[in-house]
């Protein structure tokens, strides 16, 4: 298999793209369509500064990587989750990177936010783990940005996580969540900032292979609680149609962007208000997290070992 | 020839001289999750992989809620 640009031995086949690119012509391939999706969706002006939720994995540390490289005024947040060694690894991970590209790295702790790491959250709210851990990440990411003066979030999602929500939210039929999904969401009260996915373009395949070729160094095992979530399993039936059908998951995604997604704004917008405790945005009095940090206080949380019998962290 | 898989890491060895994507749907991978890796380079799946050589098959997918 040959380069389509410079017919030298490919390293990598793009099945979707009919194509294959050696190592350098890949990279440039991968920077152009993170470029486009800033542009497109106008995600960030060129001296607006950024914040990018990394978790020491291959997308986000990916990410990361190009916006660097394309000169945008980046800083990092690194969310401890508490979650054993994972969370001690992929820390290290950030902040070796932080380091070596001489970028800020500003690092928030759930056990000092929520009141207990996310092992604890888990067993005190009886919920999924991704439940908690989840509508922590999303709020301290809003929280941090607005108190630092960061306009915009900008989180790796890529193709395969925003098509296996996508498939989630129309097998369940969850209109209000179809909406919300997107590229780029709006500052739609003064409290929220604008969230974007620069990636959402780039397959989870493309991704792995830039990392690597770029010798990102990050963390190849997965969080503990990952395995058994339903959206690796609509990630791996989303890859069994790609292999039938190259190009599926694309067309799925891509196709919701541009023809499905209109329909299902709502006319009325929500009524926003201020959280009565902690002052960030929800539809309701008290917000999910304050509510999830009452709940954990009133269990104890913060003080029950984790199911393994190991103290959580 | 070698293959090195991840989550957990372990490895097996596999007859060796044949395309990579031989290999992959002997061990029933699909493509679109892993990468392949030879050394420090990533490989096609049109490549052959000679019998003394080790690849490691890297899994792409991150999961849970993002
Ligand atoms: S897999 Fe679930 S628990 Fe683990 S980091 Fe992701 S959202 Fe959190
Ligand atoms: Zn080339
Ligand atoms: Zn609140």
């Amino acid at each position: 298999m040959k380069c389509r640009k410079c017919g030298e031995r490919a390293s990598i086949e793009l099945r979707r793209h009919n194509a294959a690119f050696c190592a350098p012509d890949f990279l440039d391939f991968f920077r152009r369509q993170v470029r486009e999706a800033i542009r497109k969706h106008r995600m960030f002006e060129a001296d607006e500064a950024v914040l990018v939720a990394v978790s020491g994995g291959k997308d986000s540390l990916a990410l990361w990587d190009v916006l660097i490289d394309e000169g945008s005024r980046t800083t990092g947040l690194y969310l401890d989750l508490g979650i054993f060694d994972y969370s001690v690894e992929s820390k290290a991970k950030c902040e070796r990177f932080a380091a070596a590209r001489g970028v800020p790295l500003i690092v928030s702790t759930v056990a000092e936010e929520v009141g207990a790491p996310v092992p604890v959250i888990k067993e005190v709210t009886r919920r999924p783990p991704c439940s908690g851990c989840g509508l922590s990440k999303r709020y301290l990411m809003n929280r941090v940005a607005l108190e630092h003066g960061f306009p915009v979030v900008a989180t790796g999602h890529n193709l395969d996580d925003e098509a296996a929500t996508l498939f989630g939210s129309v097998m369940h039929w969850q209109t209000d969540a179809l909406p919300r999904q997107s590229p780029a969401l709006a500052a739609t009260h003064p409290k929220l900032v604008r969230r974007v996915k620069p990636l959402y373009r780039l397959s989870e395949r493309e991704t792995a292979a830039f990392a690597f070729l770029r010798k990102i160094d990050y963390i190849v095992e997965e969080c503990p609680f990952a395995k058994g979530a339903t959206s690796i399993a609509h990630k791996e039936i989303l890859n069994r149609m790609e292999e039938a059908s190259p190009g599926a998951k694309h067309n799925f995604l891509f196709g919701f962007l541009d023809k499905a997604r209109p329909a299902f704004e709502r006319a009325e917008a929500v009524t926003l208000n201020e959280c009565a405790r902690c002052g960030q945005v929800t539809t309701g009095t008290l917000c999910a997290f304050c509510k999830l940090a009452d709940q954990v206080k009133r269990l104890g949380g913060g003080l029950r070992p984790s199911s393994d019998g190991r103290r959580a962290p | 020839m070698k293959v090195v898989l991840r989550n957990p890491r372990r490895e097996v060895e596999v007859a060796g001289g044949r395309r990579v994507k031989d290999v992959l749907a002997e061990l029933q991978i699909i493509a679109e999750s892993v990468l392949v890796i030879r050394g420090d380079e990533l490989v096609t799946a049109d490549q052959v992989v000679r019998d003394d050589e080790t690849i490691e098959l890297r899994p792409v997918m991150s999961g849970g809620l993002r």
